[in-house]
C-alpha cells in the first residue's frame, strides 16, 4: 500500500512540476468548447441542446492528449523496468499511475466543465449531473486509456494509434455521461445513466489494470 | 482438445496440412458461390414489399455474420497465442484482422446500397449499423497497433491483448449502442419480423453463408502460408547476411 501511495505521489509530483502538460489539457478542453458557439450559431436554444454532448465529447478528446506521456517517459529514463521488477503486483502499480493520472486531467476536466457549461446555457440540475457524471466516467477515461497507452509504447505514431485504439472502447461511457445529462435536463431521472456508468467504472477498475500490465510486461520484455 | 491443438501449432504439419485442404477449400466456397449466387440472383423470388432489392441480402447477411465470426476467431487465436505461446496462433490472428475488416467494410456498403431504396437514405443511426461500424473501427485500431512496431512479434502480442480487451468491450458496446438508439431514436424503420423466411430463399442465403466462410478459411490459409515463408526468407537472409 505504501508503495501505491509512493507511486501515486512520484507521478503527482512530476506533473505538477512540469506542470504544463495538464494545463494543456484544460486549455484545450475551455478552447474546442468555446469554438463550438462560432460553429453552430450562438443561439442558446442549440448551445442547450448540444451542450452534454459538446462538453462530453470535448472532455474523451482532452483526456486523450494526455495518455502518450503516461507511460512512455517511464520507459524513457528506464524506472518501468524498475516497476516491473518491484515485488508489488504489477496492476497495482498501474492503479496507481491511474489514480495520478486522473488526478491531473480527469478532476481538472471535471471542475472546468459547470463554468463552461454556463457558457453554453446549461440549467443548474444539469451542471450537477454534468459533475456527477464526468466524476464517474472520467476514471474510465484514464482506465481505458492506460491500457491503449501501455500496448502503444515503442510504437511509431503514438499519439494518433492510441486515440485510434482507445476511441472506440470508450463509446459505452459516452453514451451513458451524456444520457445521464440529457435526462436530467428533460426532468427525468439520471439514476439509471448513473448507475450504468458506476458498473462500468467497477469493471474498468477490475480488468483494466489486469489488461495494463499484461501489455507493460511485453513491453520491456 | 488443447493436445491435438498443440499437435498442429508444428508449423511444418500446419504447412503440409494447409497444403492439401486449402484446394479443396477454393473449390468448394467457389461452388457455394456460384450455386448461392445463381439461386439467390436468378431462383429466389422477389420480396413482395422490396421488390428485387431483397436480393442483396445474399450479399448483406453473410457478409455480416463474418465480420463478427472473424472477430471471434481473432480473439480466439489471441488467446491462444497468449496462454500457449503459439507463434502460428499469432499470424492467424494477425492475417484474420484484414479479412474480417474487408467483411465488414462489405457489409456496411452492401447494407448502405440496401438502405438507399428501403428507407431512402444511405445511412440511419440505427444500432445494427452504429454497432458495426464501431467494430470496423476496433479492426482498423487492431491493425494500426500490429503494423506499429519495427518488430513484428512485439506488435504480434500487443495485438494479441487488444483483441482480447476488444472482444470484452463489443458486447459492451453493442449493449450501450442499443440503449442510446432507443433513447434517440423513434420507433425503428427497419425491423425484419413478418413470416418466417421462405425456403426459397433460406438455402441460397445458407450457400452463402457457407462459401463466404469457405472463402474466408481458403484466404487465411494462404495468407498464413505467405506469412510463414516471408518469416523463412527472412531468417534465410538474416543467416547468410551473419555467414558473408
Amino acid at each position: 500500500m505504501t508503495a501505491f501511495a509512493e507511486l501515486c505521489r512520484r507521478d503527482l509530483r512530476l506533473a505538477l512540476r512540469q506542470g504544463a502538460d495538464a494545463a494543456m489539457v484544460i486549455a484545450f478542453f475551455v478552447l474546442t468548447v468555446v469554438l463550438f458557439p462560432f460553429g453552430v450559431g450562438p443561439e442558446p436554444n442549440i448551445l442547450a441542446r448540444i451542450g452534454p454532448g459538446v462538453l462530453w465529447v470535448t472532455a474523451l478528446l482532452a483526456a486523450m492528449l494526455s495518455l502518450d506521456r503516461l507511460f512512455q517517459s517511464d520507459l524513457d529514463d528506464g524506472s518501468l523496468e524498475q516497476l516491473v521488477l518491484t515485488p508489488e503486483p504489477l496492476s497495482t502499480m498501474v492503479l496507481a499511475k491511474c489514480l495520478a493520472h486522473w488526478l491531473t486531467t480527469g478532476l481538472p476536466l471535471t471542475l472546468v466543465a459547470p463554468m463552461l457549461a454556463l457558457l453554453l446555457n446549461m440549467d443548474g440540475e444539469g451542471m450537477l449531473v454534468l459533475i456527477g457524471s464526468l466524476l464517474l466516467g472520467t476514471p474510465v477515461l484514464s482506465l481505458l486509456g492506460a491500457v491503449g497507452a501501455a500496448l502503444a509504447l515503442g510504437a511509431r505514431r503514438v499519439g494518433a494509434l492510441v486515440a485510434l485504439l482507445v476511441l472506440p472502447l470508450t463509446i459505452p461511457v459516452l453514451i451513458f455521461g451524456v444520457a445521464a445529462v440529457d435526462a436530467a435536463l428533460a426532468d427525468l431521472s439520471p439514476r439509471p445513466h448513473l448507475l450504468l456508468l458506476g458498473a462500468l467504472l467497477l469493471a474498468a477498475l477490475a480488468l483494466c489494470p489486469w489488461a495494463t500490465a499484461a501489455a507493460l510486461r511485453q513491453a520491456v520484455e | 482438445m488443447a493436445v491435438t491443438m498443440h499437435r498442429f501449432a508444428n508449423p511444418t504439419r500446419f504447412l503440409r496440412l494447409a497444403g492439401a485442404v486449402q484446394p479443396w477449400c477454393v473449390g468448394l466456397g467457389v461452388a457455394c458461390l456460384l450455386g448461392g449466387l445463381y439461386l439467390g440472383l436468378l431462383r429466389s423470388p422477389a420480396d413482395y414489399q422490396q421488390g428485387e432489392t431483397v436480393r442483396i441480402m445474399y450479399v448483406h447477411v453473410p457478409a455480416a455474420w463474418m465480420a463478427l465470426f472473424v472477430y471471434a476467431n481473432m480473439a480466439l487465436a489471441s488467446a491462444v497465442a497468449l496462454i500457449w505461446k503459439h507463434p502460428l496462433a499469432d499470424i492467424a490472428a494477425k492475417n484474420c484482422a484484414p479479412l474480417g475488416a474487408g467483411f465488414t467494410v462489405v457489409a456496411l456498403a452492401s447494407g448502405s446500397l440496401w438502405g438507399q431504396p428501403m428507407w431512402g437514405t444511405w445511412w440511419v443511426w440505427d444500432a445494427r449499423l452504429t454497432s458495426v461500424l464501431v467494430l470496423l473501427f476496433l479492426y482498423l485500431g487492431y491493425i494500426a497497433l500490429v503494423n506499429a512496431f519495427d518488430d513484428p512479434t512485439r506488435g504480434a502480442k500487443a495485438g494479441a491483448i487488444l483483441a482480447l480487451v476488444g472482444s470484452v468491450n463489443l458486447p459492451i458496446i453493442k449493449f450501450s449502442v442499443d440503449w442510446w438508439n432507443t433513447l434517440h431514436q423513434p420507433a425503428s424503420i427497419m425491423r425484419m419480423s413478418g413470416p418466417t423466411i421462405h425456403a426459397s430463399m433460406l438455402t441460397p442465403l445458407l450457400l452463402m453463408a457457407i462459401a463466404f466462410t469457405l472463402i474466408f478459411v481458403s484466404l487465411l490459409l494462404i495468407n498464413m502460408r505467405a506469412e510463414i515463408a516471408e518469416r523463412k526468407i527472412r531468417t534465410l537472409r538474416l543467416a547468410h547476411g551473419a555467414e558473408g
